[in-house]
C-alpha cells in the first residue's frame, strides 16, 4: 500500500473507534470526559516511560488505562464529595497532567516524549515504522494497534450492546434489573483510555477528542436510532478523515489538526441541513404544520 | 531579597502571576456558581486561532493584539456553545468539546501554516501556546496586569449585581437588571481572563487557575463575599510560589508549577476546610455517634 493510503487507513481506524466510543459519551453526556481522559493519559505514559524505559508497546497502553481509570474514579469521588461534576473533572485533569509534564520536563530531559509532540501528534511519520505480519505483509506499527483496539471496543460494544443502550439511556432502570452500572462505567472509561491511548501516539490528543465527541454529535442529529446513530458516527468518523487528509495536502498543513477541522465541517452541515434537528428545518417545519 | 524580586526579571513574572491568579481566583467564582467550570477549558483552545491569525495578519509578536485575536476568536467560540446548545439536542458539555477540539485542530493548522511562512519571526508563539511564563518581558508583564485589575476592578464594583445574577436571577430580572448585558460582560470577562493567562500558564492548564481556587474557597466560608477573597489569595499564592519554584529550575514549565501549587491548596482545603472538609465531617460523625450511644445509655439507665 502506498504512503497516502496508510495514513488514511490508520486515521479511519480512529475514526471508527473513536465514532463508536463517542456515541456513548455524547448519549451519557460525558462528553467532556474525553478532554479529560486525552489529557491524563499523557501522566500514564509518562509513569509507563519511566518505569520501562521506552515509548511504544504494551507498556504505554497498560499506563495510559491506568491513568485513565485513576481519572474516572478520582472524579466520581470528588463528585461524591460534593463538588460540582465539571468541577472535580477540572480538578482532576489539570492536576494529572500538569503533573506529567512536570515529569517530562525535569527527569526525562531529552527523549522521544514531548508534550507538543503528543498533543498535536505526528502521523506523517507512521507508515515508516512497520513490523511484518504473517499472511498480511509489512503493517505500520501503529496501524496495527489501532486495528486491535478497534476489535476490542467492537467486540465490547456488540457484546453488550443491550446493557449499554439501557445504562445510557435509563440507568435507573438498569440498576433495578440488575445490571452492574458501576462495573458498566468503569468497563466504558478503560474503553475510552485504550482508544485514546492508541490513538494518541498517532494523531495527538485534540483529534482524538475531535473524533469522539464530533462525528457522534452529527450523527445525533440525523437519527434516533442506536445503531443507526452508531453506523453513522463511524462512517462520519472515516469521512473526515479521508477529507481531513486531503485538506492538510491541500494547503500543506497538519494532517491531525485537519482532521479536527473537517469534523467541524461536517458537524455545521449537518446541524444546518439535518431533516429532523437542523438550523433550517426549525424554520421550515412550522409552515408545514399550518 | 527585595531587590530581587523587583529588579529582575523574575521579579516582574512573579508580579504578574500573582495579579493573574487574583483575576483569576475572582472570576473563577462566578464560573462556578454559573455551573460553567469547563468553559473555561473550552475557551482557551478556542482562543488558538485567534492567536495564530492575529500573527499571521501583523507579522510580530505584538502582545496586545495577540490578545485582542484571542479574545475575538475564544468570545466566538463562546457564542458557538451557546447557540449549537440553545438550537440543537446537543448538549452544553458535547458543545464545549467540539468548539474546542475543532478550533484548536484549526489553529494548529494555522499554525503549521505561520510556522512555514514567517521565518525566525514566530519564535516565541509556542510559548505563547504551551505558557512560559519565563519568555515575558516588561511590557508584557504591564498590559497582562492592566487587564488583570481591569478585571478585578470590573468584579468589584458590581459585587452586589453579580451576587444577585448569580444566585437569584428572577429576582435581578424583577429589579430590572440588564441580564443580557451581564451575560455578555460576564463572557467577555471570562474571555479577558483566560486570554492574558494563556501567556502565563498556557492553554490547557489555564482551565485550573479558574477552577481550582474557586473549588478550595468554598471549603473555608459560605459567604460569597468571603468566598471571592479567599479564592483570588488562593490564586494569588499558587501564582507566586508556582512561578518562584519554576524559575529554580532551567527550562521548567510555569503553568504545570502552579497548577500543582493550586492543587495542593485544594488537598488541604478538603482535608482540613472548616466548611464541609473532611476532618470536619469525621469529627462531627465521630461526636454524633458519641451523643447517640450516651443517649441510649441514659435511656437504659431510666
Amino acid at each position: 500500500m502506498t504512503y497516502t493510503a496508510w495514513i488514511i487507513v490508520t486515521a479511519s481506524l480512529v475514526g471508527m473507534s473513536c465514532g463508536l466510543i463517542g456515541v456513548f459519551l455524547v448519549l451519557r453526556k460525558t462528553a467532556m470526559m474525553a478532554d479529560a481522559i486525552s489529557h491524563t493519559v499523557l501522566l500514564g505514559i509518562v509513569l509507563a516511560f519511566l518505569v520501562t524505559k521506552e515509548v511504544s508497546g504494551p507498556a504505554m497502553l497498560v499506563g495510559g488505562i491506568f491513568a485513565g481509570l485513576l481519572t474516572a474514579f478520582l472524579v466520581q469521588w470528588l463528585h461524591s464529595l460534593d463538588v460540582q461534576h465539571d468541577a472535580s473533572m477540572g480538578i482532576i485533569f489539570t492536576t494529572l497532567f500538569a503533573i506529567g509534564v512536570i515529569l517530562i520536563s525535569t527527569s526525562i530531559g531529552n527523549a522521544h516524549l514531548d508534550i507538543q509532540h503528543a498533543l498535536m501528534g505526528e502521523i506523517t511519520f507512521i507508515p515508516f515504522d512497520k513490523v511484518s505480519l504473517p499472511l498480511v505483509g509489512e503493517v505500520p506499527r501503529a496501524t496495527l494497534l489501532l486495528f486491535i483496539v478497534f476489535l476490542i471496543v467492537l467486540f465490547f460494544i456488540t457484546a453488550f450492546y443491550k446493557e449499554w443502550k439501557i445504562t445510557s439511556f435509563d440507568s435507573a432502570l438498569a440498576v433495578s434489573i440488575g445490571i452492574p452500572a458501576i462495573a458498566m462505567h468503569y468497563l466504558f472509561m478503560s474503553l475510552v483510555s485504550i482508544t485514546t491511548v492508541a490513538s494518541f501516539d498517532a494523531v495527538g490528543a485534540i483529534m482524538v477528542v475531535a473524533m469522539l465527541i464530533t462525528p457522534a454529535s452529527s450523527a445525533y442529529l440525523w437519527t434516533d436510532r442506536l445503531v443507526v446513530m452508531l453506523i453513522l458516527s463511524s462512517i462520519f468518523g472515516i469521512l473526515s478523515a479521508i477529507s481531513g487528509y486531503y485538506i492538510a495536502y491541500w494547503i500543506d498543513t497538519s494532517i491531525s489538526g485537519s482532521m479536527a477541522f473537517s469534523t467541524g465541517l461536517i458537524f455545521m452541515f449537518s446541524f444546518i441541513f439535518s431533516p429532523k434537528h437542523g438550523i433550517i428545518s426549525k424554520y421550515v417545519q412550522p409552515i408545514k404544520n399550518l | 531579597m527585595w531587590s530581587l524580586l523587583f529588579n529582575t526579571n523574575t521579579g516582574w513574572v512573579i508580579m504578574s502571576t500573582t495579579i493573574l491568579g487574583i483575576a483569576s481566583g475572582a472570576i473563577g467564582c462566578l464560573a462556578y456558581w454559573k455551573r460553567q467550570n469547563l468553559m473555561s477549558d473550552a475557551l482557551s483552545h478556542a482562543a488558538l486561532p485567534g492567536v495564530v491569525i492575529t500573527f499571521l495578519i501583523v507579522q510580530e509578536k505584538n502582545l496586545l493584539l495577540l490578545i485582542i485575536g484571542a479574545g475575538i476568536s475564544a468570545f466566538l467560540g463562546a457564542m458557538l456553545i451557546q447557540w449549537i446548545s440553545n438550537a440543537s439536542r446537543i448538549s452544553e458539555d458535547a458543545a464545549m468539546g467540539m468548539v474546542l477540539a475543532i478550533f484548536y485542530g484549526l489553529g494548529i493548522m494555522l499554525l503549521t501554516v505561520a510556522n512555514r511562512s514567517a521565518g525566525g519571526n514566530q519564535s516565541g508563539l509556542d510559548s505563547f501556546i504551551f505558557g512560559q511564563a519565563a519568555a515575558m518581558v516588561k511590557s508584557d508583564v504591564r498590559i497582562m496586569s492592566i487587564l488583570a485589575i481591569v478585571v478585578i476592578f470590573i468584579i468589584v464594583i458590581g459585587f452586589k449585581e453579580w451576587k444577585l445574577y448569580l444566585f437569584d436571577r428572577h429576582f435581578a430580572n424583577g429589579l430590572g437588571l440588564p441580564i443580557g448585558f451581564m451575560n455578555g460582560l460576564y463572557t467577555l470577562v471570562l474571555v479577558m481572563t483566560i486570554v492574558i493567562g494563556i501567556q502565563a500558564v498556557g492553554v490547557i492548564l489555564m482551565a485550573a487557575m479558574l477552577i481550582i481556587p474557586a473549588v478550595s474557597s468554598r471549603y473555608w466560608t459560605k459567604s460569597f463575599r468571603n468566598m471571592l477573597i479567599i479564592s483570588s489569595s488562593f490564586g494569588a499564592i499558587s501564582g507566586a510560589v508556582g512561578t518562584f519554584i519554576s524559575s529554580k529550575g532551567s527550562g521548567w514549565p510555569t503553568g504545570p508549577f502552579i497548577v500543582v501549587i493550586a492543587a495542593g491548596i485544594f488537598i488541604l482545603s478538603l482535608t482540613l476546610g472548616k466548611e464541609k472538609g473532611l476532618l470536619i465531617k469525621f469529627l462531627n460523625k465521630q461526636q454524633q455517634k458519641k451523643q447517640q450511644t450516651l443517649r441510649t445509655e441514659i435511656r437504659e439507665v431510666k
